[in-house]
């Protein structure tokens, strides 16, 4: 890494410091490369084949979808009347039905986020640190843990639907068997139906986050624990002021996408709760769906985006601003 | 859809983004084109060129099967028309048809429910269909009145009726064996004392209550049943939260309490529960007899109890229409009314999938000899349908349904749940009302 760069970029200046004709061939080939740059549009075509997709899936999408929400817009109809920010005022005005329906979703929305992004952030580092030590069958170990990431989404669920129905399913067979309670309705019945949500993500999509906790852990210099074993540093002291420290750099993005992947969930409520009991586990994603694609109501589905956009941002920018790291501080 | 996917749209604005902007772009090319009525012409026989038909439906369930050999069939007749079907659940089918139509990628031909047609006509998605009614025979006295005028819209008719499907009670043979039952409960007084006997028989929940699909079925079943009607039948007015709408709810709930179903059922619990013996009743519709008959269980059928003043059931019709689509020629729309019309007189063998045959000169003709659901078929008097208003059907998903499963789940008492999603309803359908320019 960054430690060890210098030290390779002082031979070949040296070596060009002693041959003389080489340093002046080099030159010409580096004029002749700043040449080539010249050409204004040479980075715009590189990147000509990403911009064409990302214009078409990102940019007209997001201009459009910020249009129809200015309008009451069903596609099929010809008719879409300009509505100003009215679709907007709606989910603001607390008596109108949409903004009810819109923030019990956003509720959900935030429910599911605070109870699995923990989960998501904490046990995945537990896996990756027995992960990376050497055992036999680790590789087997790390696929396993891995697995269920493979898996789409509705097969997922479905398998745990019927392994979580409360009255003919396993999962209650096997509490009842243990003599705990075996009556749990977890589907159909808050908080029970947020645990089950919430572990069917932990266990679905664990081994993801444990995949780049491993490959952050694997990039802490084994000297660093060495020297602080010399220091007589316990296991414990070791994970506080060399793990946890080394893992800083990836920490933000994994706390990132672990909340917005968790903030847009919407197959798990819509194949394993349908949204229930009543609207209980309807996410935001789950709402802007049934209004916009099933209602036909679009505008409405797209001012619900755009509000929840502009939370995501903000809480993605609170995250990014607390992890920052401060100048001076850590190594 | 899926979590946590790094290929996956993150953002939701970019999500649905596509999702709209695609549709934007599909509602541009369907600007022209798309309003030639050459349709209403039926000649009775297609000798054109080879064409090739997509036809969508919706039969996933124990129906699907005797639909595809119908299908095969007809292609096996007709040499130069070949239909491909497409199956899909419903719900999709509903939500996918109008894009894809609008894009002019969608069927030729497809079936759809009594209750989504005034929603398909109001989106001028429809062919009208009127000159095949007559070039097949098709007359209203053949119909019940309710299944024949809900294929008309504004002036003309856009729906061919196949058969009519309503919510029937199946019961566990074996066990009302066990529990000394001779006779299909009929009314509540029957039902009521089956369960009990049931119950002494160590059949201790023996009717269990759904919270989700078909809950609200029977709701409206015992609405009807209770003297209610949902809707008012323009669609001007919801009903549902009136005295039928509530005593239905309470007695769905008084199921729960009363201890026949166990509390908080999830969902298909209670049909998985019936084939495996679990229960002893359940109201489902029709369409499964085909799946029931397959599981070997000793089951039979029948129409369910009248708990309230009337009988009547909450009913259903497939019909076959032809969608109006931008680039479809004149030999696609003529190989489609062929195949509409075969299947219509086919509709004596479609009984085979567990329907009703539609047309009573089919039901008189003896294919209902024998059948589960002949019994049921008797009661076609007594069957109800939803009014033909534009956009019932997501309104009923996002209010009346909703509502049932909070009563019945026991989260808020039957009247509030009601009257909570009543005015939700009637905000909707005004909306609707705006939309379709009524």
């Amino acid at each position: 890494m960054a430690v060890v760069a210098p030290k390779e970029s002082a031979s070949p200046r040296a070596a060009g410091a002693r041959i003389a004709p080489a340093r002046s061939e080099r030159s010409r080939a580096a004029r002749s490369v700043a040449g080539r740059q010249q050409a204004p549009w040479t980075p715009w075509a590189f990147m000509a084949p990403y911009l064409v997709l990302f214009g078409v899936f990102v940019l007209v999408p997001v201009v459009l979808g910020g249009w129809m929400s200015l309008h009451r817009w069903d596609y099929t109809l010809p008719n879409k009347p300009f509505v100003g920010l009215e679709n907007y005022r709606q989910l603001f005005d607390p008596t109108s039905s949409s903004s009810q329906v819109f923030w019990g979703a956003m509720q959900a929305t935030g429910i599911f986020t605070v109870a699995s992004v923990p989960l998501l952030l904490v046990l995945p580092l537990l896996v990756a640190l027995l992960m990376r030590r050497s055992f036999p069958g680790r590789n087997l170990m790390r696929a396993i843990y891995f697995a269920p990431y493979v898996l789409g989404v509705a097969v997922v669920a479905v398998l745990w639907r019927y392994l979580l129905d409360n009255n003919i399913g396993v999962v209650n067979q096997t509490l009842g068997a243990l003599g705990l309670p075996g009556d749990v309705a977890w589907t159909t019945s808050v908080p029970a139906a947020w645990v089950a949500l919430v572990g069917v993500t932990v266990w679905w999509t664990l081994g993801f986050n444990a995949v780049i906790y491993l490959a952050a852990l694997q990039d802490i210099p084994g000297e660093l624990y060495e020297a602080a074993r010399v220091d007589g540093a316990s296991p414990w002291q070791q994970f506080l002021n060399v793990t946890l420290p080394g893992l800083r750099p990836i920490f933000a993005f994994i706390v990132v996408i672990t909340l917005i992947a968790s903030a847009n969930m919407f197959g798990q409520s819509y194949l394993m709760t349908q949204g229930g009991p009543g609207r209980e586990t309807r996410t935001a994603i789950y709402q802007i769906t049934e209004t916009g694609l099933r209602g036909f109501r679009m505008g409405e589905a797209s001012a619900m985006s755009y509000v929840l956009t502009a939370v995501l941002l903000l809480a993605s920018a609170v995250v990014f601003a607390l992890l920052r790291e401060k100048k001076g501080a850590g190594r | 859809m899926t979590h946590h996917r790094p290929r996956g749209p993150r953002r939701p604005i970019a999500a649905l983004g596509v999702a709209t902007a695609s549709a934007l772009v599909l509602a541009a090319c369907a600007g022209g084109g798309a309003a030639e009525d050459s349709a209403t012409e039926y000649s009775g026989e297609y000798t054109g060129p080879a064409v090739e038909l997509s036809f969508w439906n919706g039969f996933t369930g124990g129906d699907g099967p005797f639909m595809e050999q119908m299908v095969a069939d007809f292609n096996a007749e007709h040499e130069n028309i070949e239909v491909v079907s497409n199956t899909q659940p419903w719900g999709d089918l509903y939500q996918r048809m109008p894009a894809a139509l609008t894009a002019g990628e969608g069927p030729d031909v497809a079936v759809i429910h009594l209750d989504q047609m005034a929603t398909f006509a109001a989106r001028n998605l429809l062919t009208p269909l009127d000159g095949l009614a007559d070039g097949v025979g098709l007359s209203a006295d053949d119909f019940t009145d309710e299944v024949w005028t809900a294929g008309e819209f504004g002036d003309a008719r856009y729906g061919i009726p196949l058969d009519v499907h309503s919510l029937a009670m199946y019961y566990n043979t074996d066990h009302f064996e066990q529990a000394g039952i001779t006779e299909a409960p009929t009314d509540e007084a029957s039902l009521m004392a089956a369960l009990d006997a049931l119950q002494e028989a160590g059949f201790e929940t023996p009717f269990w209550m759904p919270n989700r699909w078909p809950a609200h079925l029977m709701n409206l079943s015992l609405q009807w049943q209770f003297g209610g009607e949902p809707y008012a039948g323009d669609g001007s007015a919801v009903e549902f939260a009136e005295e039928a709408g509530i005593r239905a709810l309470e007695w769905q709930r008084g199921i729960v309490e009363a201890g026949y179903s166990p509390a908080e059922v999830a969902i298909d619990a209670q049909y998985l529960a019936f084939k495996n013996g679990e229960t002893s009743i359940t109201w489902d519709g029709i369409w499964q007899i085909n799946d029931l008959e397959a599981s070997g269980l000793p089951y039979a059928a029948a129409p369910i109890p009248v708990i309230g003043e009337n009988a009547a059931v909450w009913a259903n019709s497939h019909n076959f229409v032809i969608p109006r689509q931008s680039g479809a020629d004149d030999n696609t729309v003529a190989a489609a009314q062929v195949f509409v019309a075969w299947m219509s007189e086919q509709s004596g063998t479609w009984a085979g999938s567990g329907m009703i045959p539609a047309r009573q000169s089919v039901r008189d003709s003896g294919v209902l000899d024998g059948t589960a659901q002949g019994i049921v078929a008797e009661q076609i008097d007594a069957m109800r349908f939803l009014p033909p208003v534009p956009g019932i059907g997501t309104v009923q998903a996002e209010t009346l349904e909703v509502a049932v499963s909070e009563g019945i789940l026991g989260t808020a008492s039957p009247e509030d749940a009601m009257t909570a999603a009543a005015s939700d309803a009637e905000k909707l359908l005004e909306e609707n009302r705006a939309a379709f320019g009524d």
